[in-house]
């Protein structure tokens, strides 16, 4: 069988919460394996929806979703294996140390500890946290905390990476060294998707960008196609422009009256 | 996953458990061995001598075997139910887990793993607590049934409190089981007194309570004798555990109380 040159590929999802919320409606999405793909929505659009249904934290209504070719009903295993999630939250127990966090993750994906602590101290050196390692994980500060998600998102070496909103309450230096991190990952065939409310870093870190809204893909295409909607004779009733990309989000997700 | 990963995935669930209930001993096995003591003190020593001897054997000597069995039910399902909900809503970080491979039979059963080791041990230092209690004299008959009935008990009742964890929506949910069904099935299982010592009508009730028919093959390990057969105990808490396994490996398959 050949593999599918698509990270992800999502058909016709559809999600509506036991409360009736509809949450997400008949989407589609086809990510591209390799570089950075944004998924950019206001609060409340969907995102976090479908990262959850991706990952298994959250039951699809009906739809398809596959991971490198790998469905996540008939396959979950192979599909589980492939991806790594540092999610909106932070969620892990702050009783932990760092090293013993990422080492049990890679447990959980079946990886020895031979193998899983030399790996572990690597990545949370190559992030910045090689001397809070055996320190306590409630006592690091937040952007720690993100960096260590990111570890342990890493640590079993997943081809397909989501990152939901990683940055938010991370200070510019920290973010521009993470993003560097990441970006050389990149270059050696990892796959990021990554939702973020920063559009200016979307904007020179992704090569391709979707963009939802009410549970409902609005656009998506490269992200030279969906800069090349913006409109530069549009002038905003309150006068400020963003970056070129942020007037397109807002022309596409604003409600107009 | 292979059943190399699987092993290594169980053992990772496992062995951070145990380092956890080391870590924190004076909360995790320390309130049993004090409450035991108590309870060897008041009803083996102080009512013990006046109460005599019950089915040949001292009322110290009998009550042993059931005090036990109380430490192991209750520290098996607090483990489960506790860890279980804690990683579920302090900090979400049952979401490790869940976004892997694991499969959701191991799931369980790593959780499940902690709560018998837990168990498992707690008994073992009651027991010594109770061999330093009766004078070194606790007779021996079984060795295998003995370690058999804690394994399965602890097994079961750290499978429902698996459960408990599950549906509870608050701390107080996993609280109320034990405090108003499991300490009074305990109770009223048999730890304290013999079932033909009760009138008829209480004697057909407690023959419905399963902790009944574990208390008593547990004592028969002991002491030789029971009030009901054995193989009838082990037959019932061999089924009620693969009810129980049945029942959590399909809660987790469908996501109940972890996926929305």
């Amino acid at each position: 069988m050949n593999e599918s040159v698509y990270a992800l590929e999502i058909k016709n999802l559809f999600k509506t919460y036991s409360s009736g919320t509809q949450a997400l409606t008949d989407v589609s999405l086809f990510v591209p394996a390799g570089g950075f793909y944004a998924l950019l929505g206001p609060n409340g659009a969907g995102k976090t929806t479908m990262i959850g249904i991706i990952t298994g934290l959250v039951r699809k209504t009906s739809g398809s979703v596959a991971v490198f070719g790998c469905d996540i009903d008939t396959d979950a295993e192979k599909a589980k294996a492939h991806i790594g999630l540092v999610g909106q939250e932070v969620n892990f127990n702050p009783f932990e140390k760092p090293i013993d966090i990422v080492v049990n993750q890679a447990g959980y994906y079946g990886i020895p500890r031979s193998v899983a602590l030399p790996r572990a101290k690597k990545l949370l050196q190559d992030l910045g946290l090689g001397d809070k390692m055996e320190e306590r994980s409630f006592a690091l500060s937040g952007g720690m905390k993100r960096r260590l998600m990111i570890a342990r998102g890493l640590i079993h070496e997943p081809r397909f990476l989501i990152l939901d909103e990683p940055t938010s309450g991370v200070d510019v230096e920290l973010r521009r060294s993470m993003w560097e991190y990441l970006r050389t990952l990149t270059v050696k065939g990892l796959t990021i998707l990554l939702t973020t409310h920063y559009l200016d870093e979307a904007e020179q870190l992704a090569s391709r960008v979707a963009i939802i809204n009410k549970g409902a893909i609005v656009v998506d295409g490269t992200m030279s196609e969906i800069l090349a909607l913006h409109d530069e004779s549009e002038q905003r009733a309150d006068g400020f422009r963003g970056g070129k990309l942020e007037e397109v989000f807002i022309q596409l997700t604003t409600e107009t009256v | 996953m292979t059943s190399y990963q699987c092993w290594i995935s169980f053992y990772t669930m496992i062995r951070k458990d145990i380092v956890r209930m080391f870590r924190i001993w004076a909360q995790t096995f320390l309130p049993s061995v004090m409450t035991s003591l108590l309870y060897f003190l008041v009803f083996g020593t102080v009512l013990g001598s006046r109460i005599g001897d019950m089915q040949g054997v001292t009322y110290m000597t009998f009550v042993v075997p059931g005090l036990v069995m109380l430490a192991i039910v209750t520290t098996a399902y607090a483990n489960t139910s506790f860890t279980f909900f804690t990683s579920k809503f302090f900090a979400r970080s049952i979401d490790e887990i869940l976004v892997s491979p694991t499969p959701p039979w191991l799931f369980v059963a790593g959780f499940v793993g902690g709560g018998v080791v837990r168990g498992v041990i707690t008994g073992i230092l009651v027991f010594v607590v109770a061999f330093l209690f009766t004078g070194l004299s606790i007779p021996i008959t079984s060795l295998f049934i003995i370690l058999g009935f804690a394994i399965l008990t602890a097994l079961f009742f750290s499978l429902a409190g698996f459960v408990n964890g599950m549906y509870a929506k608050s701390i107080d949910g996993i609280n109320i089981v034990p405090t108003f069904v499991l300490t009074p099935l305990v109770y009223l299982g048999g730890v304290f007194y013999s079932v033909h010592n009760l009138p008829e009508w209480w004697q057909a009730m407690t023959y419905a309570n399963p902790l009944f028919y574990i208390i008593n093959g547990f004592r028969y390990g002991f002491l030789g004798m029971s009030d009901v057969s054995p193989i009838v105990s082990v037959v019932v808490l061999f089924s009620l555990t693969i009810i129980l396994v049945g029942m959590n490996v399909f809660f987790v398959r469908r996501g109940l109380g972890l996926r929305q």
